[in-house]
């Protein structure tokens, strides 16, 4: 696959358009080769890979066995023919696979693409481009290898990518060339281009590339912001050109592309532990009989030798026995039959093709239906008991809706809520006046259109600054289509609320924004933003109207406005900050809005500082935020907005469900605490009727123990006195609240705490509570918010233990600011400490890690590209579908697997033990009971149909049974249906069974005669009748196992039986014998015995000796002591007695989830404790982009064309900036240059700091970095404050809170 | 598995996320059919263990097997059975001697006689067997050390035997037919009965050597070699009787259709017994006529031509006499075990029923715990 090379590269050198440099190092060529064989080497290679099964190489051990005369105790085939079977099967599959990869291979390595070539370009596959070819790359097209991009059609040597092959994220990314080489436009001069390029060896770190290059005796720095990975596609971009540094399978596309993890169940580790144990007991059986052997030769044997001299080379019973051992390993091998691999695989695949055609898991909206990508852990699907969640994308579908707003003391938008009722929820507003307005957009109150409409200034200039104030970009593709492009969906729904009440947005310049208001247009000039940071936590816009009057708008956290307002608020201050709580309360995302009159002297003046303050070279930050400071005083309040973060469909339902199922819930999300909090109250994780909610945020190890320490005490005093000490809680509550909210902003939401305890004490409504001790025990209504720099001393080795018994006793779990690589570790912590099925489910680059780390991950296939969805197990598109996935689909794999398992080992020790039996009668000497016929096809043909049908389609109760009654999903996560003690029962029944079938026959036909006075007992009529009575014993018990009897397993398991008589009847015949008589020696058995009453009489009687225990153990179990499911099973069938089978039917159909479903906004049942939640998604930087127009081309239409569409390359661009500052990006300064005007917004920061912000989600690289970082003692300010954009991944520095921006940062380039 | 996490289908962009409702071209939909099949709701048969099914079961199996068990018990206790041990290991034996000087090689053979008696007459067809203890005609090595083709008159095989008769498969260079362990150790005793009327004459009793082996291994599995060539001595002239043989197979009977392969005594010993005490069909003793029962009460000899040695191994022979019924031979176990098991049943019906009206909880199925 990889061409050979003498030694690893160390370096790799290219020099532009010259071939026979670049062949002398033998670089790989473009061509790639994921397949695996091609037709000469398929056989080989893949029965090599398949003999590395340990499966597979045991068998094939036996059959070299069975080619040992003296051993072979069964004729060759018995073996070889199950083993050619699966063999065969696995490598068809593994052809079909590998067919459709030279296909795709070959389609790829087709592709054309334009080379240049002695200075003329000419059109090329992919396959045949080497390295140093310089290869022109239009629009849209793909990249063909990794290019060093030269130069491109745009501006400044940018041109933009899309990564979503890559990392999965759609949104666009900027890459530049180096100035040098962004000259060299045209073809001609690039053939002249002789630039040598010396870099690092292929790798595959996607986010990384170190190298110089050497051109004109100049050296140039070169870093991953100057290539194009292969993968991606030019995005647009007229054309551009690049310089091919690696192709083919040294490609970073190519080199990520290893094996994935491979993920076990437990079922199959506990499987291969019992075929361990198995095989133990075959060897026992085995001694046992060799030891029987021994003496039998030695007491017996010996004396017979006149009949039946030993075998030449046997001349003592002890080498006879040895014989013995390994000829009875052969025949009692069957007790872990080969079989049993592949069923379980295609029972597996099954299961998953359930999962993807269920219509109920299938999302219409977004053409999505579920998806099973891994077929191996169906069962484990039926035993999570930890669910690890993200927030945005997976709970929350991060869209902001507009919801509520106070302006000027007055509350608007209050309709839903004070009527209780969705149903009697206002008419939509009608905004049809409006003819830009946005039709999505959905508002109840009237009173608001009307107060815009009746012209109440305060309204229009709230509106205003929603319409001024914010860094949104517009589009304008045909008139009036207004598309806005806002890098925070908070930000987009302020301002089409504002664009739908008649303020809109149209369009901006660097330094004006043009308003339509009320259908006038007004152009503002833009005179300066006052950009957000996580310290400021506002964002102001200065600017001047048309009449020329200047005005400063300013949003923000209502704490810090609030500070800064002119004294003459105060009342009014008082009032909003009442409709503040309540929006809190209810879940929203607030904001506060205020304006500032300025005259042209203050602006001067301020002006002046500003400039100076941006020119200054040392502490600009400090000195811009105090400019800043001055500027944003004695504000006048305009109101407060509340902004809804839309839950997705059905989560409420789905947690509760799940919670009822006993599966614990933990929430991971890169959110800051409050909005976590409040989203864990909105999806009823977290509800008023809890006993108490632990906020663990301690910055010290010391506070971080002694935080936990307090929770679990709380919980133990709270189980030992529930009804009693009301008081003593209250004082411990605050002590613990004052401890936990050890951070400025926290006064506020102590107060929420408070009055969530007075509710509390109005509804003293405890559920009972046994009083114990054990913290395990406690099963109070407990929740745990923990956040990430609490988490980083949490998940130390000393204190883990502690966290997680404080952890798993509480019902609800929500860590906030944690790092992808804490959502992982926490994963693993449960993982390793509580040996649970764990299931992480997200939607985003920031989830990889924990899903990967997780039991089962799950993706959400939603907008935040398909990375988490590569990285996952199964993917669907909606939250609520786990329910349907782990409730329904999850419970029947697991209880169908066990079943299957039970039975299956069942039938083959029933089947095999028969030869231990019978070693006693024949001189243990491995003489087997049945025909080989049989022995080869009971395993394959006679009995695996009718078990693989109850495997994959049996039922025990229906599904909207298992949805209604989720106490039905325990056994699984007990692991109540398929453990050691059930395998022992499973076994004993088997062997049971085999003493029946062996001694029943016995008994009868060793006296027994024909009515023709010919005596039965002769060995082929004894290997018939046994045969024949333990394919009818199976068969009804298989029946009595099956519990979901559909056309199918009817016509399994008649047709076995029906084939068993069929192949036996054949087998026998005479004509066969006739033919080869050597082979088919039981000529007319068949036809001989079972005419006999005799032998049928037999049959029954074996049969029911069997069954009948079973039958009586399985009644009394049902009769004494059902289970759950069995009692709902019983329910249905009376109810179904009871009543028209087609009453039930219509009712069924809804089910549960439908009766469940509904709005997705069910807060009725909530009365309002008050959280303030500040959600300012927001990012920091983007006022300076827009005010230096960098980012913007120069005529209007392409300005707002790319503003819209690539809104996501301004994070590059920023981040560009951060490069700048940063004291190691000096070097690649001449690429960056253009962009790097302003400084750093970070602040200080060391070069580890940013490192470990922006490392890819890789354990390895940021392992290293988090504790420490995380565990140095905190600053100031860790509040609510996080910049964030889209699924925005918070983490925690130093005590700073930086953004990361996950999904676009972490993946993209660091250099 | 070995899942590869990148293939160029995902390069070319058709991975779910980049068909957005917002895609010019109409999006086909995905959505899964709504087939009974493929949303598992194909209509099935649940059935419940319920007190309603299963006691009632009980009842029905213990009803049936019961009388049937009576029935088989009956029948088998009016077959008549007669079993006599002619080893000869006892000094009082009259087979003794014969026992003890017994070898292969002797070529006189040894006679003895056993004298019996039948209390009571053996109606309708009698059979007369003989049975070996302790005879491991089930073993492993024993069983398959023989050639069926050759059997089967293959002329290859005849010439050429399979390599399973080892050590029994050349013999003075020439290949034994029949070769193999089997064939070797054939049962040679010869057994003949005399009823001793009252006043002291011997009347030979006649014995039927016909119809003692199954119909198919008479006519299929047997053949000789050569087809219908009735010469059977230049058929096998190339061949060597088995080691332990006194003549060879072409001079076992006179009878043509009874000599050569398909020799009726042969092919019954050829079919192996299951277990290692056995008895084997002899002959048959047919009835004359509905008036006089064909074995009568009285005194019987038994005269053996001693040729099998058992001494050896600890072996005993036997000579059993039986009729039949309508269900075969005598069988007392399977009566007693029909009649056991139904009992047992009923009464498993029994208690079942009392438990479940005492302790049975399926009435509470409206308050399913949630």
């Amino acid at each position: 696959m990889f061409k050979e090379k003498p030694h690893p590269e160390e370096e790799r050198k290219v020099r532009a358009n010259d071939r026979e440099y670049n062949e002398k190092f033998q670089y790989a060529n473009n061509c790639i080769m994921t397949s695996k064989y091609n037709i000469i080497t398929f056989l080989p290679v893949n029965l090599f890979e398949q003999f590395q099964e340990v499966a597979n190489t045991y068998f094939l051990f036996l059959l070299i066995l069975q080619l040992i005369p003296q051993i072979s105790s069964l004729s060759w085939f018995t073996t070889i023919v199950p083993l050619v079977l699966v063999l065969s099967i696995t490598a068809v599959k593994d052809a079909t696979d590998d067919y459709f990869r030279h296909k795709s291979d070959n389609q790829v390595n087709n592709r054309q693409s334009q080379v240049l070539i002695n200075g003329m370009l000419q059109k090329e596959k992919w396959m045949n481009v080497r390295v140093g070819d310089i290869i022109k790359l239009e629009n849209n097209q793909f990249v063909a290898a990794d290019l060093l991009l030269l130069s491109s059609s745009e501006p400044h040597g940018l041109c933009y990518i899309e990564t979503a092959e890559l990392d999965g994220e759609t949104n666009m990314k900027v890459r530049q060339s180096l100035s040098v080489t962004s000259e060299l436009g045209d073809p001609n001069n690039l053939a002249q281009f002789d630039g040598e390029v010396i870099c690092e060896p292929p790798n595959n770190k996607l986010d990384r590339f170190c190298g110089t290059l050497y051109w004109r005796e100049s050296k140039y720095g070169l870093s991953n912001q100057n290539m194009l990975l292969r993968g991606c596609v030019l995005r647009n971009t007229e054309s551009c050109y690049g310089l091919v540094i690696f192709a083919g399978p040294d490609t970073k596309l190519m080199q990520n592309s290893g094996r994935t993890k491979f993920k076990r169940t437990s079922i199959d580790r506990l499987m291969n532990t019992l075929v361990l144990w198995i095989f133990g007991f075959l060897v026992c059986m085995g001694v046992i009989l060799a030891i029987g052997n021994a003496v039998w030769e030695k007491e017996v044997g010996s004396l017979f030798q006149s009949y039946l001299p030993w075998d030449p080379p046997v001349d003592n019973f002890l080498f006879s026995a040895f014989l013995a051992f390994w000829s009875y390993v052969i025949i009692l091998n069957t007790v872990v039959p080969i079989s049993l691999y592949v069923s379980v695989e295609v029972i597996r695949l099954g299961h998953s093709y359930f999962i993807n055609w269920d219509r109920r898991m299938f999302c219409q909206r977004r053409n999505t239906p579920a998806e099973a990508r891994t077929t191996t852990l169906n069962e484990e699907l039926g035993q999570v008991e930890y669910i690890f969640s993200d927030k945005t994308g997976t709970l929350t579908q991060n869209i902001m809706t507009f919801n509520k707003c106070s302006i000027n003391g007055h509350a608007y938008g209050e309709v839903i809520d004070t009527l209780g009722a969705q149903s009697k929820r206002g008419q939509r507003l009608d905004f049809s006046f409006n003819p830009l307005a946005d039709s999505d957009f959905c508002f109840f109150d009237q009173s608001l259109l009307e107060s815009v409409k009746l012209g109440e200034t305060l309204v229009h200039e709230f509106f205003r600054l929603l319409s001024l104030c914010h860094t949104v970009m517009s589009e304008e593709k045909s008139e009036g289509e207004l598309v806005y492009k806002a890098q925070s969906p908070d930000e987009g729904a302020l301002v089409t609320a504002a664009r739908n009440f008649g303020f809109v947005f149209r369009s901006r310049t660097p330094s004006t924004v043009t308003v339509q208001e009320l259908g006038r247009p007004v152009t503002y000039t833009l005179l300066a933003i006052l950009d957000f940071n996580n310290i400021r936590k506002r964002m102001s816009v200065i600017v001047r109207n048309p009449e020329g009057k200047i005005r400063l708008y300013c949003k923000g956290a209502d704490t810090l406005l609030f500070e800064r307002l002119h004294p003459c608020n105060h009342d009014l201050m008082n009032v909003t900050s009442d409709h503040l709580n309540e929006y809190a309360g209810d879940g929203l995302r607030t904001l506060a809005l205020a304006y500032r009159d300025l005259s042209e002297q203050q602006w001067e003046d301020w002006a002046e500082q500003h400039r100076s303050a941006e020119r200054a070279t040392d502490c600009r930050e400090d000195r811009l935020a105090a400019v800043y400071e001055e500027i944003e005083q004695d504000m006048m309040l305009l109101g407060a907005t509340a902004i809804e973060d839309k839950l997705q469909e059905g989560v409420p339902e789905t947690i509760a469900i799940l919670s009822l199922a006993n599966i614990k819930i933990w929430v991971l999300t890169g959110d800051k605490q409050e909005t976590a909090v409040n989203i864990g109250y909105s999806c009823k994780m977290l509800t008023d009727d809890m006993s108490e909610v632990f906020v663990i945020n301690g910055h010290t190890v010391q506070s971080v123990r002694e935080d936990l320490r307090r929770a679990r005490e709380r919980m133990m005093e709270s189980a030992r006195s529930r009804d009693g000490g009301k008081e003593e809680e209250m004082e411990g509550w605050v002590e613990g609240c004052s401890l936990a909210n050890g951070f400025s902003g926290g006064g506020g939401r102590g107060a929420d705490w408070q009055r969530q305890q007075e509710n509390k004490q109005q509804n003293p409504v405890p559920p009972p509570l046994p009083p114990s001790t054990l913290l395990d025990s406690i099963s109070g209504d407990f929740a745990l918010v923990i956040s990430g720099h609490s988490l980083a001393h949490a998940l130390e080795a000393d204190m883990e233990q502690e966290f997680l018994d404080t952890a798993c006793a509480c019902k609800a779990v929500i860590c906030c600011r944690v790092t992808p690589l804490q959502k992982a570790l926490v994963v693993e912590l449960v993982k390793k400490h509580k040996k649970a099925v764990t299931l992480a489910i997200g939607d985003g680059a920031n989830d990889v890690s924990m899903i990967k780390s997780a039991h089962i991950g799950v993706g959400i296939s939603g907008q935040e590209g398909i990375q988490a969805v590569l990285a996952s197990d199964y993917s669907f598109s909606q939250f609520r579908f786990l329910q349907r996935l782990l409730l329904v689909h999850g419970r029947w794999s697991y209880l169908r697997m066990c079943r299957f398992l039970c039975y299956f080992f069942y039938k083959n020790f029933a089947f095999t033990m028969v030869h231990f039996w019978f070693g006693f009668f024949c001189g243990f000497s491995a003489q087997t009971v049945y025909d080989q016929y049989f022995i080869t096809l009971y395993n394959i043909v006679y009995t695996s149909l009718p078990v693989l049908a109850m495997g994959i389609f049996d039922q025990d109760v229906p599904e909207q049974r298992s949805l209604e009654y989720p106490k039905l999903y325990e056994p699984g996560q007990l692991n109540l249906l398929f453990n050691k003690r059930e395998f022992f029962i499973c076994i004993a029944q088997g062997i049971y069974t085999s003493v029946v079938l062996f001694f029943v026959p016995y008994g009868v036909l060793s006296q027994a005669a024909r009515n023709d006075g010919i005596p039965l007992a002769d060995y082929q009529t004894f290997a018939v009748t046994v045969a024949t009575s333990l394919v009818i014993v199976v068969s009804v018990q298989i029946s009595l196992d099956t519990g979901y009897w559909t056309a199918i397993n009817h016509f399994f398991v008649w047709g076995s039986l029906g084939a068993y008589f069929t192949i036996l009847f054949t087998m026998h015949s005479n004509i066969l014998f006739s033919i080869f008589p050597n082979q088919f020696c039981f000529a007319g058995s068949a036809q001989n015995t079972l005419v006999q009453p005799v032998v049928w009489m037999t049959i029954a009687l074996a049969t029911v000796i069997c069954i009948v225990p079973v039958l009586a153990f399985r009644f009394l179990k049902l009769d004494l002591k059902p289970q759950l499911s069995d009692t709902v099973r019983y329910t249905q069938l009376v109810r179904q007695k009871k009543r028209k089978p087609g009453g039930r039917g219509g009712r069924g159909a809804s089910g549960g989830a439908g009766g469940l479903g509904g709005g997705a906004m069910g807060r009725l049942g909530r009365t309002g404790s008050r959280r303030s939640g500040y959600a300012f998604a927001h990012q920091e930087g983007f006022g300076e982009l827009i005010t230096s127009g960098k980012n913007m081309r120069l005529s209007s239409l392409a300005l707002a064309t790319f503003a819209s569409r690539h809104s996501a390359s301004w994070i590059d661009t920023l981040r560009k900036k951060k490069q700048a500052a940063q004291p190691g990006g000096g070097e690649s300064s001449p690429a960056t240059a253009p962009l790097s005007t302003s400084s750093s917004l970070l602040g200080p920061q060391d070069p580890a700091t940013e490192e470990a912000a922006n490392t890819p989600l890789g354990p390895a690289c940021s392992s290293a970095v988090t504790p420490t970082l995380a565990r140095s003692p905190g600053a100031d300010s860790t509040g609510g404050w996080a910049i964030s954009l889209g699924a925005v991944q918070v983490r925690v520095y130093r005590g700073k809170c930086f953004a990361s921006l996950t999904p676009y940062l972490v993946l993209v380039d660091t250099q | 598995m070995m899942a590869s996490s990148y293939n160029a289908k995902e390069e070319d962009g058709h991975h779910s996320g980049a068909s957005g409702p917002g895609g010019g071209t109409a999006v086909k939909s995905k959505k899964p059919d709504n087939t009974a099949f493929k949303q598992q709701r194909l209509p099935a048969w649940q059935p419940i263990l319920t007190a309603g099914t299963v006691l009632p079961a009980f009842f029905v199996i213990g009803l049936i097997f019961i009388p049937i068990g009576i029935g088989l018990f009956v029948t088998s206790n009016n077959i008549k059975e007669y079993e006599i041990d002619y080893t000869g290991i006892e000094m009082s034996s009259p087979c003794f001697n014969c026992s003890q000087n017994f070898s292969w090689n002797s070529t006189t053979p040894c006679k003895c006689s056993v004298s019996f008696s039948l209390d009571q007459p053996f109606e309708s067809n009698v059979f007369m067997y003989y049975g070996l203890s302790n005879f491991y005609q089930n073993h492993r090595r024993y069983v398959k050390s023989r050639d069926d083709s050759q059997l089967n008159g293959d002329k290859a095989s005849l010439t050429n035997p399979s390599k399973e008769c080892e050590p029994y498969r050349t013999s003075d260079k020439k290949f034994i037919a029949p070769c193999g362990a089997i064939a070797n150790s054939l049962f040679n005793d010869t057994l003949d009965l005399f009823f001793i009327d009252p006043n002291g004459t011997r009347t030979r009793i006649e014995l039927v050597k016909k119809g003692i082996a199954w119909w198919t291994d008479k006519h299929v599995k047997f053949r000789n070699p050569g087809g219908n060539n009735l010469n059977l001595t230049a058929v096998f002239i190339d061949t060597a009787k088995p080691v332990n043989w006194r003549k060879p197979v072409y001079e076992l009977d006179t009878d043509q259709e009874n000599n050569g392969f398909i020799n009726e005594d042969f092919i019954v010993w050829m079919r192996t017994a299951a277990l290692p005490t056995f008895r084997k069909l002899y002959r048959i003793i047919q009835r004359k006529n509905s008036m006089t029962p064909t074995l009568p009460r009285g005194n019987y000899t038994l005269d053996i031509t001693y040729n099998y040695p058992v001494r050896s191994f600890e072996g005993r022979k036997r000579m059993i006499l039986s009729t039949i019924s309508w269900m075969g031979g005598k069988n007392p176990f399977l009566g007693i075990a029909y009649i056991t098991v139904g009992s047992v049943c009923f009464f498993l019906g029994v208690v079942l029923l009392i438990i479940h009206h005492k302790y049975g909880n399926r009435n509470n199925s409206a308050d399913i715990p949630n």
